[in-house]
């Protein structure tokens, strides 16, 4: 036998440190301390104050969901565009019903998440039954949900919102802190437990990355990939109830901007933690990396051109930087 | 069958192997220059020497044959002359008496008239034939104003030259495979011919008849028969001794890596070409447990299967019984195991496993394993496992369940049970943490043995399990299947390679044209028999007496 085919479990956890390994899943977090000091440098007045900071945790709360929404899907292998949408129509539906038609809010928010389920069904119904690209399907969908809401509120923003549901959200606080970050924090340990310890995380997993391989192992690739479709409209109906929440209101087209930032937030969330994966805490850290980069120039007097120089600048750097880590290979997304 | 030399008749048997080739030709006039001499060409893939100096002649006009069993090295022979490989330094090649560039640098093979069609044709399906005719051009040259009504004409022209009857216009995809074949092959002629002056050409063709019916098999030859009357060369890779006797003027012979012989084609029998694929090797020590009692539990019984290239297949396996399916390739004995599993449709077919019978059409992987299957695809990163993923995810996969505890999944008790598992099957370097892809292809298959053997599968089916695995690996899982049958898995194992299924089977079903022909057990299941039958199974009648020359 060999040195390599003895090694003991002990052995393999004790004998070498992976220092490139720890860097590589870290240096996002680091990133975000230096981007934090950076700024708290620069602005040390109005930028590291608790305001200030609880202010970003608790706003970017629907962010983080959207972006969880977004890599459950990823992770089996589907694009799921029609996320914001799903975020616009499930607030709209909050505001329509419980302002104009008088419906109880919790009853309202119930619908919105039966909305987010039906939304998740028809995307799954054709990208399943007929066999046409994620990308394609969920484009089309999102385009049509936005003709929806924008018909559904008249093209008009609906304030109004029953107190309740604002207090739940952002009025009260915990530690300071909005309880809508807390939400997204649990919602974002469900998911992490999800993805790495329990049967469907690993089925979500072997789906997306080697869909013959889950097919011939008994695995019904159909029901992972609906099943996954599914769950990113309902988170995605949730983002909105807390957005509806965040704001007291809801309007046919702020939800929309929200899609790029959960694509480069996912993305650049995948070279973190578990890199050249789609993770929950990843995304959670990317979210706040870019929360505090677009915070921090808008501070310091730069004009709003620059949220999307971020944006867009992160998601791109995000997929070149992962797919570095996978060392540029083929990337077989649909 | 087709111009041919004058002067076969010094095409005289030489026992000694050496370049000096050039002598004994078939020359249709004096001092003709092959169009094609290979000399010396040696490749070697790791430690494994594929080729051994092997030299190949073909002469101008002449359709040539080129054959052997899995494995020895005919692929690698044309893909090195083809520039798809570069050989081990020391080969030459020579065209039309000239020295080539060797190895063939990108695109030189298609500078210098040589052609190359693989055997999955390279044509896009949903593209129209004029636009697949025209791929090769349209890939390397700029042209900002194609002219498609001329494009046509020139096509139908093509097709005409060689009698063919397809619309220009249809999409490939909605062609027979004959057809596709017949568009691949002018296509590669046609481009042969605008880069060759004066005829000259050399035309590849790799095993292009498998999935061919007979019918559309004539029309190929029709095809080559007319493409070497200008005066170009076809090499014909065939497994098919019987199509190689028909269409080739000679036919060269690898066996393991090196030259076996070169024969005219109409002189040499069956047996003849049989015995220079074959060999006269002494078979490897065989490894096998004893075989099950013929009463024994059947474990398995499949009637009447019918699939893809699957025509109607019974037959039962007992407990503890290893059982190969082999067959030349696109018999379909490989299918078998697909069709079984669910992989792929059942048209017809039962099976009877654990006391149940049931259809095997709607069959899906899901409910084979609930019966206790298991099956491992010859594709191994593809269809197997995933690369991008770590040992132990990639095990862990079918036992999900075993590893629960209070916090859901268990890690730490899986990443035990992959070090022991590693430890059992021998696999190195033993890290579960590290991804699948990083393994060399033997350790790889160890580990997605190992998946599916800690299932404890009452029928373990397995697809070409030894390819691309170095010998060492080979006795470790062929150590594992023993093990497993001992216990009394039956084991399903569809190889082409003869002597692997001689080292480990218990029994032996030959498949030709989709059924199976012959079965082989006892003292009959040794590498040369498995090997002759195969070959001989696309045939039933044996031929006549051995008048024929070996070169080198």
């Amino acid at each position: 036998m060999t040195a390599q085919s003895t090694e003991t479990p002990v052995a393999a956890k004790t004998s070498r440190v992976n220092w490139a390994h720890i860097g590589e899943s870290y240096a996002l977090v680091a990133a975000l301390i230096v981007l934090f000091g950076v700024f708290a440098i620069v602005l040390p007045d109005r930028f590291p104050t608790w305001p200030n900071v609880s202010t970003m945790l608790g706003s970017q709360a629907v962010l983080v969901f959207l972006s969880l929404a977004l890599i459950v899907p990823l992770t089996s292998g589907d694009f799921d565009l029609s996320i914001a949408a799903t975020l616009t129509i499930s607030a709209m539906t909050i505001a329509v019903l419980n302002v104009r038609m008088g419906v109880p809010v919790g009853v309202a928010m119930l619908a919105a998440l039966c909305v987010g389920a039906v939304i998740g069904a028809i995307n799954g119904f054709f990208i399943l039954f007929f066999r046409i690209p994620s990308l394609i399907v969920t484009l089309g969908t999102g385009t049509f949900i936005n003709g929806i809401v924008l018909w559904m509120s008249k093209s008009a923003t609906i304030g109004g919102i029953d107190f309740a549901l604002v207090n739940w959200v952002v009025a009260k606080r915990f530690m300071g802190i909005p309880l809508a970050f807390y939400y997204a924090l649990i919602m974002c340990l469900v998911i992490w437990y999800v993805f790495g310890f329990t049967a469907v995380g690993r089925r979500l997993l072997f789906v997306g990355r080697g869909r013959e391989v889950a097919r011939l192992s008994g695995i019904n690739v159909d029901k992972v990939r609906f099943g996954a479709l599914m769950c990113s409209a309902m988170i995605a109906a949730l983002a909105g109830i807390v957005y509806a929440g965040t704001i007291g209101a809801a309007d046919p087209n702020s939800g929309n901007t929200f899609l790029l930032p959960a694509f480069a937030s996912a993305f650049l969330g995948a070279t973190a933690i578990t890199p050249g994966r789609f993770n929950p805490i990843g995304s959670l850290v990317a979210v706040y990396f870019i929360v505090i980069g677009i915070t921090g120039l808008t501070m310091m007097g730069i004009q709003t051109f620059v949220q999307n120089l971020f944006y867009g600048g992160a998601l791109v750097l995000a997929v070149a930087l992962s797919q570095l880590v996978r060392k540029r290979e083929e990337q077989s997304l649909n | 069958m087709m111009a041919k030399g004058p002067d076969l008749s010094d095409h005289l048997p030489r026992r000694t192997p050496g370049p000096d080739l050039s002598d004994h030709l078939p020359r249709r006039t004096p001092g003709e220059a092959p169009a094609l001499l290979a000399r010396g060409v040696s490749k070697i893939f790791g430690t494994t020497k594929v080729l051994d100096g092997v030299d190949l002649a073909v002469m101008p006009g002449e359709v040539h044959g080129l054959l052997g069993a899995n494995g020895s090295g005919k692929s690698t022979l044309i893909k090195t002359i083809a520039g798809l490989h570069a050989p081990e330094p020391g080969g030459e090649l020579i065209l039309y008496g000239q020295g080539a560039p060797f190895p063939m640098p990108a695109g030189g093979a298609r500078r210098h008239g040589i052609s190359f069609v693989h055997q999955h044709l390279a044509l896009m399906p949903s593209l129209t034939v004029i636009e697949n005719m025209m791929l090769n051009d349209l890939a390397v040259e700029q042209n900002w104003g194609i002219r498609w009504g001329a494009a046509k004409r020139k096509v139908e022209e093509i097709f005409d030259r060689f009698g063919l009857t397809i619309d220009p216009t249809a999409r490939v995809a909605d062609l027979s495979q004959s057809d596709r074949a017949l568009i691949a092959i002018t296509r590669a002629f046609d481009e042969v011919q605008t880069h060759g002056a004066d005829g000259r050409g050399i035309l590849i063709l790799d095993e292009p008849t498998p999935f061919l019916p007979r019918s559309g098999v004539e029309q190929l030859f029709g095809l080559i028969r007319s493409v070497v009357e200008g005066g170009a060369s076809v090499i014909l890779v065939a497994h098919d001794i019987d199509e190689i006797r028909e269409i080739t003027d000679r036919a060269t012979i690898l066996r393991d890596g090196k030259l076996a012989g070169t024969v005219v084609s109409a002189e040499a029998d069956r047996e003849r070409f049989i015995e220079l694929i074959v060999g006269e090797k002494v078979s490897l020590f065989k490894s096998a447990t004893p075989a099950p009692a013929a009463d024994g539990t059947v474990t398995a019984s499949i009637r009447d299967l019918s699939a893809d290239q699957v025509d109607g297949v019974s037959f039962d396996i007992r407990e503890g019984e290893i059982l190969g399916l082999t067959g030349l390739i696109g018999t379909g004995f490989d299918k078998v195991l697909e069709a079984t599993y669910g992989a792929i449709p059942a048209q017809t077919g039962t099976i009877e496993i654990a006391g149940q019978k049931r259809p095997l059409t709607g069959m899906t992987p899901g409910a084979a394993m609930d019966t206790g299957m298991a099956f491992l695809p010859a594709d191994r990163l593809g269809k197997a496992g995933v690369g991008g993923l770590s040992i132990a995810e990639n095990i862990a996969l079918p036992v999900m369940g075993r590893f629960r505890n209070v916090f859901g999944i268990d890690w730490a008790g899986i990443q035990d049970h992959c070090l022991e598992l590693g430890r059992k099957y021998d696999i190195r370097p033993n890290r579960p943490a590290l991804d699948l892809g990083a393994l060399s292809g033997g350790n790889a298959q160890k580990v997605l043995m190992a998946k599916w053997l800690q299932t404890d599968p009452r029928l373990l089916m397995l697809d070409e399990p030894t390819q691309g695995v170095d010998v060492g690996a080979r006795q470790r899982l062929f150590q594992a299947l023993s093990e497993a049958s001992a216990k009394g898995t039956a084991v399903l194992v569809a190889s082409t390679d003869a002597e692997q299924l001689a080292q480990i089977c218990h029994r032996v079903l030959i498949f030709s044209a989709g059924r199976i022909v012959k079965e082989l057990s006892g003292s009959d299941i040794d590498k040369d028999t498995i090997s002759q039958e195969t070959f001989r199974a696309q045939v039933p009648e044996a031929e006549g007496h051995h008048d024929t020359q070996e070169v080198a």
